[in-house]
């Protein structure tokens, strides 16, 4: 790719433009074909790689675990329910470890959690220019000029998806909290510790600051984590295609960091699910 | 890098995706699970009762061939008792029959003497007798001396 007109920075700029779906105030509804475009459409817009690439995953994921599920034998299991009860097991253990109180949401939550996760990191292993190269070119044959289609194959690189979920979890612990604790319950975990009646303000703001942080933390740990990492494999595809020297470290860097990063990708997921199912816990904490 | 509108489609589909695994996979499975653990339960369980019971029905097995042990060594007490009263019992018997043998052989004999010593005592008398006529040169009437001769055959 580096070997055509592109220079680096456009390359760079490329693969971290999603394909925005949006109401353009001059263009109308259509896709950006630019990030400037992309940022002029505003909160009206939609990541359409991004969203296909996560509902694609999660689907999969969902099939294939209600495909086992329905077959599921009390039996001897084999195959795949063997996979499945490898991960429900592990997903299990987690929650009863972290989670002390009774909620039959808690872990279907952190298994799909898990596996979405786990399954969207993934995507970071395939080659850069893949599926991106391969589908601009796709879109060259209707017509499109292929440097102004955009694909970003890893949805957990994209704000937009690691927040929906860590906001969505948060919107879980808020609800749990006021069911479980009532709201004068909830309040008063706010603003009265852990200084006591005296320093209400002040317990305010770092309640209140360790209840935002939650969301933002889970969110931007797994998206600043993946992010890093697309970055890191772009950068050593830049690498190639100037000389052999070059391409021969290009290729044993992307391999190290392919390595490095099944550990990263892992991880990242397990930290995810276990966050989730302990700030859980902590909205059921009674006190 | 724009927060847009895609955040809250993924939030809605997170819900789903939550929601369907929460109805649709995590239930049998764990039912598979539980199912799975109460049987390997319950076949330990009958493993333990098997044994159990073998145990038990050594020691009962034990105990029969005791009693049965005890009841033979009765039997043969019992047979060595009756073996001895019959051995006594026929010991005595023959004793008796000796004895009662003994007895009726003395009687005879006794019989026989008595019968021998009367034949005796009559030739004796008859011998007397003749001895007597010769003596005498007469006839003597044996019927008109018979006090004579029969005190006379009483003296030998």
């Amino acid at each position: 790719m580096a070997a055509d007109t592109l220079t680096a920075q456009d390359y760079i700029s490329h693969h971290l433009t999603n394909l925005t779906l949006g109401f353009h105030p001059e263009h109308g509804l259509t896709f950006a074909h630019n990030a400037e475009e992309a940022s002029a459409m505003g909160f009206w817009a939609l990541h359409v790689d991004s969203l296909l690439w996560s509902f694609g995953l999660g689907y999969l994921a969902y099939r294939f675990m209600r495909g086992v599920a329905q077959k599921a034998t009390a039996g001897v299991p084999t195959g795949s329910q063997n996979f499945l009860e490898w991960i429900v097991d592990f997903v299990n253990e987690n929650v009863r470890g972290s989670f002390s109180a009774k909620n039959d949401m808690v872990a279907p939550l952190a298994l799909t959690v898990f596996v979405w996760v786990f399954l969207m990191n993934l995507m970071d292993l395939i080659p850069v220019d893949l599926i991106p190269h391969g589908f601009a070119q796709l879109m060259s044959l209707f017509g499109a000029d292929p440097h102004h289609v955009y694909m970003r194959v890893v949805p957990t690189t994209d704000p937009n998806i690691t927040f929906g979920m860590s906001l969505s979890v948060f919107l879980l612990v808020l609800y749990y909290s006021f069911k479980i604790k009532g709201a004068a319950g909830f309040a008063a975990e706010l603003t009265m510790q852990p200084f006591g009646k005296l320093g209400m303000p002040a317990n305010l703001v770092l309640e209140g600051i360790s209840l935002l942080s939650k969301p933002l933390s889970l969110s931007l740990r797994l998206f600043g984590n993946l992010y890093a990492g697309e970055m890191i494999f772009i950068l050593i595809a830049l690498m190639y295609g100037h000389n052999l020297l070059l391409d021969i470290s290009g290729m044993t860097l992307q391999l190290a960091w392919a390595i490095f990063h099944i550990l990263i990708i892992t991880l990242q997921a397990f930290i995810f699910m276990v966050l989730t199912i302990v700030y859980l816990d902590m909205a059921h904490q009674h006190h | 890098m724009n927060i847009n509108l895609t955040l809250l489609v993924q939030m809605i589909a997170f819900g789903v995706f939550v929601a369907f695994c929460m109805k649709y996979v995590w239930p049998p499975i764990m039912k598979a699970l539980e199912e799975r653990t109460a049987k390997i339960a319950e076949g330990l369980a009958a493993a333990e009762r098997g044994k159990e019971e073998q145990e038990l029905g050594e020691q009962r097995a034990l105990e029969v061939m005791k009693e049965a042990k005890g009841n033979a060594a009765d039997i043969v007490s019992q047979a060595q008792k009756r073996y001895n009263e019959i051995l006594d019992e026929a010991k005595r018997d023959a004793t008796a029959e000796a004895e009662r043998i003994r007895t009726a052989a003395h009687a005879e004999i006794e019989q026989e003497t008595n019968r021998a010593r009367e034949e005796l005592r009559e030739r004796m008398a008859q011998l007397a007798v003749a001895a007597a006529e010769k003596i005498l040169q007469k006839e003597v009437d044996a019927n008109a001396h018979k006090d004579l001769v029969e005190s006379f055959a009483k003296q030998i």
